[in-house]
């Protein structure tokens, strides 16, 4: 869970490089879980609508523009608005992309009872630039939501790696992977490059989801709750096959998922520390001496020019 | 008698192909008529399983020269064998 402050810990933060999402089990009270399906289905009709040059309902929300600050989209009395307003879901905003960040896109996922509708695993918008800053998207189920009834398949760890959408569709299954299923209220909070794909909901009960992509507008560094963070930041000599620590940010990102096994996994825990890097604004950081070991050697043949 | 073609992608956790199964994908075109295989779990554990249980590799991964710069990053998986059984209907 966010500390008092409703900010991430290190720790958390660590394990959100690592895995690529975090997950808080019915983080949503009821009193809005219970009232934000009217809402949600105003929401879609009047996105589809707005699609295809068809009349809005005026009754429903008003739909932010992309840029918008996330302050100013969904005014009271919007009930997805307070959802986003509470201060654990923005604690945890906070925490990952800054202050107010911008409105990317949002919708409404609702799979109807008995759709057999799936989709291949992709990555949302295009392949990405080279740098470490990230949007995120929130994944917020209001409803209960039973096991291999529509909940989103994705596979943790995926987030880092450059690909096209199109082109993770061929991995039918990958060791490791997840299917959602929770209680009302749960939020996932997915980097934009993870892995993801909408499943067949056999039951009897239709499944919402709600998503919503945000940008940061400010740098993403010590954005959380730091408390933890000089007792658990490591330097680069924190190298598995020399001294090692146990209870540093560098074992976090040395966990690696079930599908990634062997010599591969190097390459993972460069990208992650790249990220880490980024987020703690420490250059020098490293797991397992990879970049250290190549950028010492780097600066002596700089130096020999 | 007619003759289906059967293809089994494995992804392999390195690129000897007696290494771990880590993904898979079946794609059937006896529509359904010939011998399955389990879809939650590998059907094979490493690739040189799939060859001992009748599968026949058709294509296996070469190395790649790295790009200037892109040496470290992660992308698509890069051990991907594809497998292929004929099935007579």
């Amino acid at each position: 869970m966010p500390a008092t402050n409703h900010k991430l810990t290190t720790q958390e933060m660590a394990r959100f490089v690592a895995d690529g999402f975090l997950r808080f089990d019915a983080l949503i009270p009821d009193a809005i879980n219970q009232h934000i399906i009217p809402e949600l289905r105003l929401l879609e009709s009047n996105k589809i609508n707005q699609i295809f040059g068809q009349p809005t309902d005026p009754g429903g929300p008003p739909q932010p523009a992309s840029l918008t600050p996330l302050s100013q989209c969904y005014p009271a009395p919007s009930v997805l608005g307070a959802m986003l307003n509470l201060p654990a879901v923005r604690g945890i905003i906070e925490s990952l992309v800054g202050p107010d960040p911008r409105f990317d896109h949002d919708f409404v996922h609702r799979l109807s009872a008995g759709s057999m509708h799936h989709q291949h695993l992709h990555v949302d918008a295009v392949v990405d630039s080279a740098d470490p800053t990230f949007d995120i998207q929130l994944f917020y189920f209001p409803q209960d939501v039973a096991p291999d009834a529509g909940g989103t398949r994705f596979v943790p760890g995926t987030h880092l790696r450059r690909t096209r959408a199109e082109g993770v569709s061929r991995y039918q299954h990958l060791l490791g992977e997840h299917q959602y299923r929770g209680t009302a209220g749960t939020l996932m909070v997915f980097h934009h490059g993870l892995w993801h794909a909408g499943q067949p909901n056999p039951s009897d009960v239709d499944r919402w989801m709600y998503k919503i992509r945000l940008n940061p507008s400010v740098s993403q560094t010590k954005r959380w709750n730091t408390e933890d963070f000089e007792h658990i930041h490591n330097d680069a000599s924190d190298h598995t096959f020399a001294l090692m620590r146990h209870d540093s940010v560098a074992q976090i990102l040395r966990t690696m998922q079930p599908w990634q096994k062997g010599h591969e996994s190097r390459y993972e825990q460069m990208q992650r520390a790249r990220l880490w890097r980024y987020l703690s604004c420490d250059p020098s950081f490293d797991v397992d001496y990879y970049h250290t070991r190549i950028e010492q050697r780097g600066r002596l043949a700089e130096e020999q020019h | 008698m007619t003759i289906r073609q059967q293809i089994l992608y494995l992804w392999l956790a390195e690129g000897a192909l007696d290494t771990e199964t880590v993904g898979w994908a079946f794609h059937d075109g006896t529509g359904g008529k010939g011998p399955q295989l389990p879809v939650a779990e590998p059907p094979y554990p490493t690739g040189l399983a799939a060859l001992e249980q009748g599968w026949f590799l058709i294509q296996s991964p070469a190395p790649y020269p790295l790009y200037p710069g892109a040496e470290h990053e992660v992308s698509y998986l890069a051990n991907e064998f594809v497998f292929e059984r004929r099935i007579e209907l």
